[in-house]
């Protein structure tokens, strides 16, 4: 080592190679994470529900009643009001997701986790469910009640 | 015999070493000395949980189809299994109520304070982990209610701004409440907890033990004028068999409740059924629901949960970070905290009792 040497250039040796050392440990470091991280978020489930269910069979309800059905992987609710006609709602309360129900004595649809109610239309009535509930099509096909998502317009 | 062993180890790792410190330590004795015990009374439902866990890990199985059947089995067939579910189950809300006496004590006796900040948040983590347990273990029999309380909490972490959604499909795994969040809620409890929760109990333990207990500062003022009125018990063993005399009594409880009011398992989970009436989440997670019960749903432009979840999280985190804000004078402490304390121990109570009752 000579002494005159001034030890600017070493410095900076050195701090490159604290900076590949740094680097290359940061870089390894970033790909054992990246997989972790990932591995964390799970697969987006196929919804095989498709838009079209068959949420009953003619004479299933009484009327003034109501009945929770499969649509796709979500609850939905079908209504068979007093007068004869159907309904067919999102059962997902919009507050915090609980699966709303028919109250025949209220006439009204009821959420119990949080006391939610909304009408016969899916508009949010009372408590605090922020937003209506989606309303399906429902039509009757041969004895078959059917369900489907409303077109976009 | 037995004489024989212990000297036999005593020659190779030097016994009295290891145990000289608790040799040493003294717990000072006051009229406000009961206290101390309830931090220990946690510790030992603590333990229970861990070992009726791993009882009950012997039979259940985790995953939608067998969960709720598996615990069943274990109540109506094990011989015993109802009684070490019950236990397990009891012993939970036991070990929750004894946390948080043991925060609350800490808090009005101010034994957050320098140098025992550390402990504090230790301690603080240690509470908010415990009730972490308890909201996963809820989910495990995978029933009606669990079900239900599992999909309104995880939809609540979902309104959190930002990195809501995420962690909501994170801790759900998926989009909606299935048999991959139970998978998820069983390995958070039987390793992912258990882990963080162990390590936290050694550090706190440590302090403990590093820094001995603190003295009141209305008693501290005392026996600073009157340093004849100083008392102090030996840890080893004045103070460890009475603590051992609490656990008796916590046991003698823990078996009564579990016996005489065997915890029951509802109806299984089916996800395309109404959420029943009446349906309301645990008691200890009552203040909270009724806090958002009461908020309106829109306050100026901000809906009315995000406000609730972001002032819970917010006063959960001032919680934490408490002593941060008292007086490193012991003799001045800070009055306002008091005044906040009892505000809070009045706003638990208070709302929880109003949310049992309520509708």
């Amino acid at each position: 080592m000579c002494p005159e040497q001034t030890p600017q250039p070493q410095t900076t040796r050195r701090h490159a190679i604290e900076i590949f050392l740094g680097g290359g440990l940061l870089a390894s470091l970033a790909s054992f994470l990246y997989p972790v991280l990932r591995y964390f978020v799970p697969p987006a489930v196929v919804d095989l529900g498709g838009d079209e269910v068959v949420a009953a069979k003619l004479g299933d309800l009484k009327p003034n009643s109501g009945k929770i059905f499969r649509f796709g992987s979500r609850p939905g609710l079908l209504i068979l009001n007093s007068d004869g006609a159907y309904r067919a709602l999102s059962a997902t309360c919009t507050h915090l997701g609980c699966t709303v129900q028919y109250r025949p004595d209220l006439r009204e649809i009821w959420c119990a986790c949080h006391n939610g109610t909304y009408d016969l239309n899916g508009r949010n009535v009372s408590g605090p469910p922020p937003r209506p509930l989606d309303v399906f099509d429902v039509h009757v096909r041969g004895d078959e009640i059917v369900v489907n998502r409303k077109r976009e317009a | 015999m037995i004489a024989a062993i212990v000297r036999w180890l005593d020659e190779r790792l030097h016994l009295d070493g290891l145990i000289a410190p608790l040799r040493h330590k003294t717990v000072p004795t006051h009229r406000l000395s009961y206290w101390y015990f309830f931090g220990g009374i946690t510790l030992f439902l603590f333990i229970i949980q861990v070992l009726t866990g791993i009882l009950l890990l012997l039979y259940y199985r985790p995953g939608a189809n067998e969960a709720f059947e598996s615990v069943q089995y274990i109540m109506t067939r094990v011989q015993f299994g109802w009684l070490i579910r019950s236990i397990h189950s009891w012993s939970a809300n036991l070990m929750i109520f004894t946390a948080f006496v043991h925060m609350f004590s800490v808090t009005f006796l101010k034994a957050y304070r320098k140098p025992r900040e550390l402990t504090w948040v230790t301690g603080m983590l240690l509470l908010f982990l415990v009730m972490g347990f308890g909201f996963s273990g809820y989910l495990l029999p995978w029933n009606t209610l669990a079900f239900f309380a599992t999909k309104v909490g995880t939809e609540i972490a979902g309104q959190v701004p930002i990195i809501g959604r995420p962690m909501m499909i994170f801790l759900r795994g998926g989009e909606e409440v299935t048999g991959a969040t139970l998978t998820r809620f069983f390995g958070f409890h039987v390793a992912v907890l258990p882990l963080i929760v162990v390590i936290l109990i050694a550090i706190h333990l440590f302090l403990v033990q590093l820094q001995g207990m603190s003295v009141p500062p209305k008693v501290e003022a005392e026996w600073t004028a009157n340093p004849s009125a100083r008392r102090e018990m030996k840890f080893l063993p004045n103070f460890l068999l009475r603590e051992l005399m609490a656990w008796y009594v916590a046991i003698g409880v823990l078996a009564a409740l579990a016996a005489i009011f065997p915890w029951g398992l509802g109806v299984k989970a089916d996800p395309f059924v109404s959420a029943p009436a009446g349906i309301k989440p645990e008691w200890y997670f009552l203040f909270m629901f009724q806090t958002l019960k009461l908020i309106p749903s829109k306050v100026w432009f901000i809906d009315g949960e995000v406000l609730g979840v972001l002032g819970c999280t917010l006063a959960g985190l001032f919680w934490l970070l408490l002593p941060f804000f008292e007086s490193d004078k012991p003799a001045r402490t800070r009055a306002w905290i008091t005044g906040l304390s009892i505000f809070a121990l009045v706003y638990v109570v208070g709302m929880s009792i109003y949310g049992f009752l309520a509708n």
